[in-house]
């Protein structure tokens, strides 16, 4: 029994696509959550890793907010966010998605205005900038790349870990795969559960693969051969 | 029948706290059951991926031509996620027992290690390595007395990045009934919201994890003694 031939079959079938809740809706709603998350990750993470980098402390804050998001397990947080006030649907799935994307947003903005040469920061403050003058004309745009190595990190993360949300009925592709496993290997859903791993392996590789692009258009020329090394904490896959 | 509650009450009252230690007490047998089968699945996966990590990243390391591919593959496994992983690799394998669950673990505990201990090899200085060579060691005397314990940090930091992540990465395996904790997390929202076995079950994930990474510290202080030197 060959089960990937199976999953193409299954995708070959232009019904399972435009059914309603099939492909096409499901990647509609996986869309829309992970939007949301990485939006509201950008919201959270950004200014306190800009501010933090900016003042120059707070990097073990940092640090420790990175490792402790590691330990935890996103369906855990799936589970026990709709269980409070957030209530059940959308947004507890992505404020628990948004939660893991603020890490490599946060370290990523932290580590960008870091880096930047502290000579540069003293000939800005020596030309009579102000320190908002500083952050706004120099820092921000010095640390767009590690800025936007974050977002890609963060995106290709939440993109991934939306698969999760089916475990509590939240919508995305995830769906797919979890219907196939509720229909059971024996009954024939072996097909349907490959054809959904497939299409959110094919999304992640796409959001990454957009996104690398995207990464080097902003990046200025003279900034790209110093970008061949990521200082950025290795990603790690999405639990 | 009334649809989802709009917004379920931060507390439904005593019927179903968030945490109870009567949980706690009647259920001790289960959860030490789980919690055994999580950290039997995580030290499997992370001390597999460490046999065939360490190897691939010595010959990514003398075989430069290999390092681009290895690390390109790794990234592109890495960026799949891991409910798609299990299901390409669980209707193969089969849900009767944890193997499917084990190879996507491994795979990824792999990619972790992998980069790594590649890490770890490169940053060997130049100059040691050719005060190696010059007193006389040959390339597997010189990879086993002075390269592979200086890659030693970069070794246990992949080893700890990856048995912390592995560990919460276990209770995806609960879509066929065989992550450990993550069973119970999964069992308890299926089990009309029972709030006490979601929370426990979740804070003896975490606590699992941190217990692991400072397990795997403390060794790591223990084996490189040189860079506590260091960095006082």
């Amino acid at each position: 029994m060959n089960y990937f031939q199976q999953g193409l079959t299954w995708l070959n079938d232009p019904l399972n696509w435009t059914n309603p809740g099939g492909l096409l809706d499901r990647l509609g709603e996986h869309l829309v959550i992970s939007s949301w998350a990485v939006l509201l990750g950008c919201i959270v993470g950004w200014p306190i890793g800009i501010w933090l980098g900016h003042r120059g402390r707070g990097g073990g804050v940092v640090l420790i907010v990175a490792n402790l998001t590691l330990a935890i397990p996103t369906l855990a947080l799936l589970t026990i966010l709709p269980l409070t006030p957030l209530g059940f649907g959308k947004p507890p799935v992505v404020v628990a998605l948004a939660v893991f994307a603020v890490p490599p947003l946060l370290a990523n903005a932290y580590t960008g205005l870091r880096q930047i040469d502290p000579e540069t920061r003293e000939a800005a403050t020596g030309m009579g900038l102000s320190g908002g003058q500083l952050l706004r004309r120099v820092e921000l745009p010095l640390s767009v790349p590690y800025l936007a190595a974050g977002l890609r990190t963060a995106a290709v993360q939440v993109v991934a870990t939306a698969a999760l949300a089916a475990f509590v009925n939240g919508g995305g592709l995830g769906e797919i795969i979890s219907a196939g496993f509720g229909i059971g290997m024996s009954n024939g859903g072996g097909g349907q559960i490959v054809a959904g791993g497939i299409v959110v392996a094919l999304l992640a590789l796409l959001v990454e693969g957009l996104l690398a692009v995207a990464q080097r258009l902003v990046t200025p020329r003279g900034l790209r051969t110093t970008r061949r090394r990521r200082q950025v904490p290795a990603a790690v896959p999405a639990g | 029948m009334p649809a989802w509650p709009l917004a379920a009450p931060a507390d439904d009252g005593p019927g179903n706290p968030w945490f109870s230690w009567r949980y706690v007490q009647d259920n001790a047998g289960e959860l030490l059951t789980n919690l055994e089968q999580h950290a039997s699945l995580t030290a499997r996966a992370v001390i597999i991926a460490l046999i065939v990590a360490v190897p691939l990243a010595v010959a990514a390391y003398w075989i430069r031509p290999l390092t681009g591919p290895i690390l390109a593959l790794s990234g592109i496994l890495y960026t799949i996620p891991s409910l798609a992983l299990l299901a390409l690799v669980a209707p193969a394998v089969g849900t009767t027992s944890d193997t499917s669950v084990l190879i996507a673990l491994v795979l990824y505990a792999l990619l972790v290690l992998v980069r790594n201990s590649l890490a770890g090899l490169t940053q060997v200085p130049g100059e040691v390595r050719e005060a190696a060579t010059g007193m006389g060691y040959g390339k597997f005397g010189r990879l086993w007395r002075i390269e592979l314990p200086l890659a030693l940090p970069g070794v246990i930091t992949g080893l700890r990045l990856a048995t912390v992540s592995t560990v919460a990465l276990v209770t995806v395996g609960g879509i066929i009934g065989r992550g450990g904790l993550g069973d119970m997390i999964l069992g308890g929202f299926q089990n009309n919201f029972y709030k006490a076995e979601i929370m426990t079950a979740s804070i003896l994930c975490v606590a699992l994890a941190l217990v692991l990474d400072l397990i795997l510290a403390g060794i790591g202080r223990m084996l490189t003694p040189w860079t506590k030197v260091r960095q006082s």
